[in-house]
């Protein structure tokens, strides 16, 4: 019973995901069209599985097997058309190129993989890789996966373009555009990533429960950063962003869907992004420009999102211990249920926002913390909280912040050398636009 | 109408993201289905690069691939068009030109003359 309604929750989630994330939407959509990112998301789990089965000394077999698995299906479905269950077609292939594998490695006695064993014997190996395609077990696979890329032995930048790679199914290329970096420098952070796992002998073996919590941290970290890269990043492509977060929100729900990795911490997380993600819609102007919370029309936030975000808040509190996620779901869901700018309770924001302050000092958390105080106390009391702030003089977002309390004050001049400061600062297209309007709306 | 034979030949996308294969396929799905909305669309098969090659008196066996892979025979429809210029026209829209690909467009001999 719980099982069903999970279930129907995680697809109406996935769906409404989708359906937020889907930037043109196209009305002559033919019910023989793949699902999105079907190729990518299938990528990410057969490399999961494969190399699970091979081990991670031949993770770049198992991508070459995914690869010549994705090439065959492109061959036949572009002109025979859309196998019934696309899927499925795909694991057979998988499958079987897996098993020519083993069988070949077998006889130079070659793999390393834990389930060995299993592998060695003929009567055996078939129906073992048969049985690593498994839904459940594939979905294990992922999860293993998850928790290898996210090894803290791996840098944090990374685990972020292993985990891209490796579980997203995304390109060097892609991975490089999406951080607005070069190939080369991806192609090396994976390299250097790689041989980490290799030589920390990371396996996928490894029982994921043993080295909980401290792993799932790692994890949960590492989709944080996946989700605020494409929510707050300055990349011009919209797409490239709304795909970040939805990949992160993916592998979140991943690990709410296992018992063992559902703790009340990836539900805080999960409550985050949906909160975040319902104003995605609402936050970008018919021009591109940044459209901010106070000006926001709220009819456009996505309720359902909102609602799953109060369900996995929920959820999130069965625990003893509340976690940064926690408080940071917490606030985005004081916005979200504020039915408008001034009728938000500024009072309990700037609350959490101390409780936050407290539990990791940041300046960026500060800032925020300064902005609940100019709504709840005063624009006078504001500006003396973010004066008071050491650290952001290099950020955009501190000036812009400056200049709106600036501005509040009364002291236009004041707010004009700011929002300057701010314009210099930044790269993205649509803060420039926004401190612009600012800028002439001073004038 | 007559009927023509599309042979497709070449058209690598090995070096495309899973999303691009799948972005690319999408144009492929579109164009059969104009194909088929037109009632142009006859019939089609796939084929895989690896087989075997029989030849000479003593019909000696070899192994593919049969050529470059630039080269290699992907796949045919058999469309109705009618006449060379429109079959043409139809091959134009195949989306693999800009991966290298190469349209052979053959009429179909009638039995009946």
């Amino acid at each position: 019973m719980l099982c069903a309604f999970f279930a129907s929750l995680r697809f109406s989630l996935l769906n409404s995901a989708r359906y937020l994330y889907e930037m043109q939407p196209n009305p002559e959509r033919q019910v023989h069209e793949l699902v999105d990112h079907l190729f990518r998301h299938e990528a990410g789990k057969m490399a999961s599985v494969l190399t699970r089965l091979l081990g991670f000394g031949a993770m770049e077999l198992a991508e070459d097997i995914v690869q010549d698995t994705l090439l065959k299906a492109m061959s036949v479905w572009k002109i025979k058309g859309i196998p019934e269950n696309p899927s499925a077609w795909l694991y057979t292939v998988a499958k079987r190129k897996a098993i020519d594998t083993l069988r070949q490695q077998h006889l130079h006695n070659q793999h390393h993989s834990g389930i060995s064993d299993a592998l060695k014997s003929e009567w055996t190996l078939a129906p073992t890789v048969r049985q690593l395609f498994l839904d459940n077990e594939i979905e294990d696979s992922q999860l293993r996966m998850m928790f290898a890329c996210c090894h803290p032995s791996v840098p944090y930048e990374a685990q972020l373009a292993l985990t891209l790679k490796t579980l997203c199914g995304l390109s060097i290329a892609e991975i490089a555009n999406s951080f607005l970096t070069s190939e080369d420098t991806i192609s090396k952070r994976l390299y250097r990533a790689r041989e980490k796992l290799r030589e920390e002998k990371i396996s996928l073996e490894a029982p994921i429960p043993a080295k909980l919590p401290g792993r799932l941290n790692a994890v949960l970290h590492c989709l944080y950063l996946l989700f605020n890269e494409g929510y707050n990043s300055s990349h011009p492509d919209q797409l490239i962003r709304h795909d970040l977060c939805s990949e992160a929100m993916r592998l979140c729900l991943l690990l709410i869907g296992n018992p063992v990795t559902n703790a009340p911490e990836a539900n805080a997380l999960l409550a985050l992004m949906c909160f975040q993600a319902s104003r995605a819609e609402a936050r970008l102007g018919d021009d591109g420009s940044i459209v901010l919370l106070k000006d926001q029309d709220r009819t456009r936030w996505s309720q359902p999102l909102i609602e799953k975000g109060k369900y996995f808040l929920e959820q999130a509190a069965e625990g003893d211990e509340i976690t940064d996620y926690h408080i940071e779901a917490a606030i985005a869901g004081c916005h979200a249920r504020a039915s408008s700018f001034e009728k938000t309770n500024w009072g309990d924001i700037e609350n959490l926002y101390t409780i936050l302050s407290d539990m990791k000092n940041s300046p960026v958390i500060s800032l925020n913390r300064a902005i609940a105080i100019r709504y709840h106390v005063s624009p006078k009391a504001g500006l003396k909280a973010l004066l008071a702030i050491e650290g952001l003089q290099q950020h955009y977002l501190y000036h812009a912040a400056l200049g709106d309390v600036y501005v509040d004050v009364g002291d236009l001049a004041a707010a004009k050398a700011s929002y300057e400061r701010a314009l210099c600062l930044t790269s993205s297209i649509a803060e420039k636009k926004l401190l612009q309007f600012k800028m002439d709306q001073l004038a | 109408m007559e009927k023509y034979m599309f042979i497709f030949i070449g058209g690598d996308v090995s070096h495309l993201s899973p999303e691009a294969q799948q972005a690319h396929m999408g144009k492929w799905f579109e164009w059969v289905k104009k194909l088929q909305d037109q009632k142009r669309y006859a019939s089609g098969e796939a084929l895989l690069p690896e087989g075997k090659l029989i030849t000479g008196p003593k019909k000696t066996v070899t192994d593919g691939p049969f050529a470059e892979s630039k080269e290699v025979v992907g796949g045919y429809f058999v469309v109705l068009a009618k006449d060379m210029k429109e079959a043409v026209e139809m091959a134009q829209e195949c989306p693999d030109y800009v991966l290298g690909g190469v349209v052979e467009v053959r009429p179909v001999m009638k039995f009946d003359m």
